[in-house]
């Protein structure tokens, strides 16, 4: 049996009938068809489904849509401005290499959107914890670390 | 991965959330933060008929601090507890022991009390409910009961919690006066579950000296291990306590097994090692209390 939710997904209300099983991250991927969040191990330890749920990360892969019918979902593809502009996070993580394949970058970006928003300059250890629930296999972390400082340079510089 | 279809129940309010869940008994069960479950379900280690949903149930997402302690609503986030400084300053173990539950990401979504009805034997929540001497209140419809944590830990994944049941919050006790807590574990990597972990009070009298000494351990037996050592620790002011026969005590009621992780001895020699230094750390704490 199919029910009934309403996502506002980056900012667009979006109508579905999804069965009570529906992870979220398929729901995004397969009923809306965005399919920048990724899904790597759908137990929630590898971070790359991570999304913004009214503004706080969480794993799309243990979510259920049913559960968040009526809240704020925000993607990677909410990041950039309206425009198309990329947001600070992501101009520094293209900057400093903070991606190889790219498969991660989703849920790095997430993540670190958020802690950067609640903590705008965190220190080297507030980082490391802040992005401890992402794992990278291409870039070694050193370069997306560099990343997640030189955003909160840009934002404020930029503010 | 896929978890496997159920029915699916969002209750509006405790009352109607308490009537689902007697009318689907056995082949029932809560969903809270998901964080244990929905894992569980996705690997298709669980098959239950009918979810209830108790998300919506705002009513239950409370945290307060009364005279006697703390108590956590059944849909309080783990990142609620951990931020509250009202909370760590009434009860600072939560924090202590919140900081190595997982990760920031997934301490947004999981719940205190799901921790514990969850019941993981290398969780940190159950070993502080434990320690602490706490309780955990379990509703269905016209009747509420309090299981003391010594009852609470059944087994291997097992609580109290019946089938039809929803635990609706759980109680933390203050710290006596001159008390200290601490948490310490090891794990693979940071956020991961602990091969060990000891969570620690010690407690002074008027004249400094130990009256108080307890732990309870983590992944070395089918529930948190609760040990008391103050007779071990001897009676003596923090700093000339025989903090090494306390360990062996604790070593000695430990019953570890074996896994892919850590050998049974491994685990029992770090869980001596942590409950030295979190004795210590507690004690230091009394001391500044
Ligand atoms: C990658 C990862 C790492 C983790 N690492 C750790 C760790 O290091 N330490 C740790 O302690 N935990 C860890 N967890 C688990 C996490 O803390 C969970 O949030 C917690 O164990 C369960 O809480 P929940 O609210 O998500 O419960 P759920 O997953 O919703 O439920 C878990 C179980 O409890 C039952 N339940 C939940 N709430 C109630 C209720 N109110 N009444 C009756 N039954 C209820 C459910 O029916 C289910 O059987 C980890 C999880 C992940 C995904
Ligand atoms: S796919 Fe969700 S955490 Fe790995
Ligand atoms: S860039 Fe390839 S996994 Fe991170």
């Amino acid at each position: 049996m199919n029910i009934a939710i309403t996502l506002t997904v980056n900012g667009v209300v979006r109508q579905v009938e999804v069965p009570g099983r529906r992870l979220l991250s398929d729901c995004l991927r397969h009923d809306l068809g965005l399919t920048g969040t990724h899904v790597g191990c759908e137990h929630g330890v590898c971070g790359c489904c991570t999304v913004l749920l009214d503004g706080e990360p969480v794993r799309s892969c243990l979510t259920f849509a049913v559960t968040v019918d009526g809240h704020d979902i925000t993607t990677v593809e909410g990041l950039a401005a309206p425009g198309g502009a990329m947001s600070p996070v992501q101009r520094a993580f293209a900057e400093c290499h903070g991606l190889q394949c790219g498969f991660c970058t989703p849920g790095f970006l997430c993540t670190v959107t958020a802690l950067l928003r609640d903590n705008p300059a965190p220190s080297e250890e507030e980082v490391l914890e802040g992005i401890s629930g992402n794992l990278c296999r291409c870039t070694g972390y050193q370069n997306i670390v560099k990343s997640v400082h030189r955003a909160a340079e840009i934002m404020a510089e930029e503010s | 991965m896929k978890p496997p279809p159920f029915d699916y129940h969002a209750p509006r309010s405790v009352g109607e959330a308490l009537e689902t869940l007697a009318d689907v008994g056995e082949h029932g069960k809560v969903l809270a933060g998901g964080q244990s479950l929905i894992p569980m379900l996705n690997m298709r280690l669980a098959a239950p008929g009918h979810l209830v949903d108790i998300n919506r149930l705002t009513e239950l997402a409370t945290l307060d601090v009364e005279p006697g302690g703390v108590r956590v609503g059944a849909l309080a986030r783990h990142a609620q507890v951990e931020r509250s400084e009202e909370v760590a300053a009434a009860q600072p173990l939560l924090r202590q022991a919140l900081r190595l539950v997982a990760h920031p990401v997934i301490r947004n979504r999981g719940t205190v009390v799901g921790s514990l009805v969850h019941a993981d034997p290398a969780a940190e929540l159950p070993a502080v409910l434990a320690v602490l001497g706490g309780s955990v209140r379990l509703a269905r419809p016209g009747t509420v009961r309090d299981v003391p944590a010594a009852g609470f830990f059944t087994g291997i994944l097992e609580s109290a919690a019946e089938p039809g049941e929803l635990a609706v919050s759980a109680f933390f006790p203050l710290l006596p006066p001159r008390s200290g807590t601490a948490f310490r574990e090891v794990a693979r990597r940071h956020g991961d579950y602990a091969l060990a972990g000891v969570a620690a009070l010690v407690g002074l009298d008027d004249d400094l000296r130990i009256t108080t000494a307890r732990v309870a351990c983590v992944s070395v037996g089918p529930a948190p291990v609760l040990v008391d050592v103050t007779e071990a620790c001897g009676h003596r002011p923090p700093a000339s306590a025989d903090w090494a026969s306390a360990a062996r005590a604790v070593q000695e009621r430990t019953a570890p097994e074996a896994d892919i992780h850590a050998t049974a001895d491994y685990r029992r020699h770090l869980t001596g090692v942590l409950a030295q230094q979190a004795l210590r750390d507690a004690a230091r704490e009394a001391l500044d209390a």
